[in-house]
């Protein structure tokens, strides 16, 4: 899906002289990503994996002019990292960090709200896989040769149901345009709302595949969206039906709070959206295979 | 992360908030002697558990003389505590806080959430306090008002004011009112907070609004900078396994059924679950040992798994990206030959090298079973449990 990345986008990592920065750098080159450098404050000037280091956002895309970028910033520093590359006019910025506190996503979430909508950079995370669009780039941490090319939409707040998803679809030799990973926290940047919305306008997109679990306002939110607005056909898998209510179940955001947040309903509300439910999270390919042979 | 009773009410008091006079204490002759401290002619006498609904579970005990709080405290000191919140085993009751009694005139709803949809923190206020808000939400849900608080410049005079007079509170109180919930919400904002709940808020007889229960919940991702909150933990209230598991970076939740399970990723951990179900089983823990599912953590994780005398079979499920099956299956071989297994072990291994992963587990001498997609995996071992 070109409206988040492709081959001519120009990515920065930011903690990119740290272990993980350093770690899937390179696996994003390996990939073939266009890394055209990072930032980590105070080595700039210097050289990392043959690639130049930035004192600031603002530096590398001056420098470089990145569009792109990706954090491996730990979670006390991810809300001025993210608020930094908005600000340096970063247009798609993937955070990967688990454990940002919720009160300093809502306030980045604010901060955005500086900017109109043309300018403003979207936000993909936390606490997610991040985005490939197999064979064109990969702005995350995924394995890379399990997404075979082609034309369904996955968007997951798991990162290894994802995964599980992507390697259904390929084993049935169905492929991928972009798998977004939004991340299992309570705030995210991009909900998936934000995401079948760009499906919806990508030409290389099909259908999409949503990879929902327990807790939160979002899968809802996103059936409500599709069943006004969308041509293209939605399937979505809930995981989470057997969890108890009011306990976390690992992700900070999976957790039953109120009503129409769990497993269960989730899927009611969804059926009456139009959306088509794969039953369980063995079938996820095979209910794809069986929408994409009605379309 | 949760905190008793008697801390919340500490916390808020520092943010303005009035709080009825009374004390810890840890024995029935600390309980005599704190409510001679305290004054007047009535004590409550409550229990502090991590848990709502402690009135209809015994947990709370009006006393007329100091010697019957003494009383109080002795039968509630160390017993366990069950509440609709508690599940079946319950919570210990290690402190008791001793109050004095309120005359109440009128019982508010006072509670501050995030909101997930708008993306703010939601003030919720309902003239039916004392009752919990799911009741409220059910049986009287015209009564609740909301407000949306802006976090950028926080909450406001005049919202704290509609909300006040919202509840229908008298005009000669709305000052107090309001000063109490902004308290509320300052707490919340400045504190790293997930949920502050007042229920009931009372007005008294005597014409003040205090906050007679109260529940705090804070963001465990906020800790690192919120120390002073963090040491107000109580592991007590937490279930052994679970605080072995976040010791070690593991997330886990205890559950009742007998299929353990060590899986890397939350989605794919519920999913697996989803399957045991599905085929018939009950899982008895979710346990996540991180995306990574480095060896390190497979042995931490067999280890926890291991102590739970319910699991009559393990299900290992990890789907490898940049960590490849066959450095998995060597954490695995390897986890195994420190710890021993003694019931029937069902494995199944997903992307980067799964085939070499394969032929390491079956070259080793461990004995498991081997699945190959996530409904195997459930089916093989839901039939193991029924061998």
């Amino acid at each position: 899906m070109t409206v988040l990345v492709d081959k001519n986008s120009k990515i920065i990592i930011q903690g990119f002289t740290g272990k993980m920065g350093s770690f899937h750098a390179d696996e994003m080159i390996k990939y073939g990503s266009n890394v055209v450098g990072g930032v980590t404050p105070g080595k700039g000037g210097s050289k990392h994996l043959n690639l130049p280091v930035f004192n600031t956002v603002k530096d590398a895309v001056n420098e470089t002019g990145a569009d792109a970028s990706i954090l491996f910033v730990p979670p006390a520093f991810a809300a001025d990292s993210a608020m930094e590359a908005a600000d340096a006019g970063i247009k798609i910025c993937v955070a990967i960090v688990d454990g940002i506190p919720s009160h300093d996503m809502i306030r980045i979430k604010r901060y955005m709200r500086r900017y109109t909508k043309s300018s403003k950079m979207t936000l993909v995370g936390p606490n997610c896989a991040g985005i490939i669009s197999p064979g064109k780039s990969m702005l995350g941490i995924m394995p890379g040769h399990i997404y075979k090319e082609g034309r369904i939409g996955i968007i997951s707040r798991s990162g290894t149901l994802g995964y599980e998803a992507a390697q259904q679809l390929k084993n049935l030799n169905i492929g991928v345009s972009t798998s977004v990973g939004i991340g299992g926290d309570p705030i995210n940047g991009s909900s998936f709302r934000d995401i079948i919305e760009k499906f919806e306008t990508d030409d290389e997109t099909d259908a999409i595949l949503m990879i929902g679990e327990i807790g939160g306002p979002q899968e809802v939110a996103a059936g409500e969206f599709a069943k006004e607005n969308m041509k293209k056909p939605v399937i979505a898998y809930i995981a989470g039906l057997t969890a108890p209510k009011g306990r976390v179940m690992g992700h900070a955001g999976a957790i039953v709070s109120a009503y129409g947040e769990s497993a269960i309903e989730k899927v009611e509300i969804l059926k009456e959206c139009g959306i088509t439910i794969s039953k369980n999270p063995s079938v996820m390919g095979d209910t794809v295979k069986s929408v994409l042979e009605k379309i | 992360m949760d905190i008793h009773e008697y801390q919340a009410k500490k916390i808020l008091s520092n943010f303005g908030v009035t709080i009825p006079r009374g004390g810890i204490v840890y024995s029935p002759e600390n309980a005599e002697n704190k409510a001679r401290e305290i004054g007047g002619s009535r004590w409550v006498v409550k229990a502090q558990i991590h848990s709502g609904a402690r009135g209809k579970a015994g947990g709370i005990i009006v006393c007329n003389t100091p010697l019957e709080v003494a009383q109080a405290t002795d039968k509630l000191l160390g017993k366990k505590l069950v509440t609709n919140q508690t599940g079946p085993e319950g919570k210990i009751v290690n402190r008791i806080y001793i109050e004095e009694a309120t005359d109440i005139e009128k019982e508010l709803y006072l509670g501050l959430v995030f909101d997930r949809s708008s993306e703010s923190i939601m003030v919720v206020a309902s003239t039916e306090g004392g009752m919990s808000v799911e009741e409220i939400s059910k049986e009287k849900p015209e009564t609740i008002i909301r407000s949306k608080i802006e976090v950028a410049v926080g909450m406001q005079n005049f919202q704290a004011r509609e909300l006040a007079f919202g509840l229908g509170i008298e005009p000669e109180l709305i000052r107090r009112a309001s000063e109490t919930i902004i308290g509320c919400y300052k707490a919340f904002s400045e504190l790293d907070a997930t949920m502050v709940e007042v229920n009931p808020l009372v007005i008294s007889k005597q014409k003040q609004i205090l906050a007679l229960d109260c529940k705090m919940s804070f963001d465990n991702n906020a800790m690192f900078r919120r120390s002073q909150v963090s040491e107000l933990r109580d592991k007590t209230q937490e279930d052994s396994k679970e605080i072995f598991a976040s010791d070690r970076g593991l997330n886990y939740v205890s559950l009742d059924g007998n299929i353990g399970n060590i899986i890397n990723g939350a989605g794919l951990a519920m999913a697996s679950m989803d399957m045991i179900k599905l085929a018939g089983g009950a899982p008895a823990n979710f346990l996540d040992v991180g995306g990574g599912a480095t060896p390190e953590k497979i042995v931490k994780a067999f280890k926890l798994v291991t102590m739970d005398e319910k699991v009559k079979v393990i299900l290992v499920n990890i789907f490898a990206g940049i960590n490849r099956c066959d450095w998995v299956a060597e954490g695995i071989v390897d986890a195994l030959k420190k710890i021993e297994i003694k019931v029937p072990l069902v494995i199944r291994l997903a992307g980067t090298n799964v085939e070499k992963g394969n032929k390491i587990l079956k070259e080793s001498k461990i004995n498991y079973i081997e699945a190959n997609t996530l409904e195997d995996a459930a089916n093989k071992a839901v039939a193991a449990l029924n061998k």
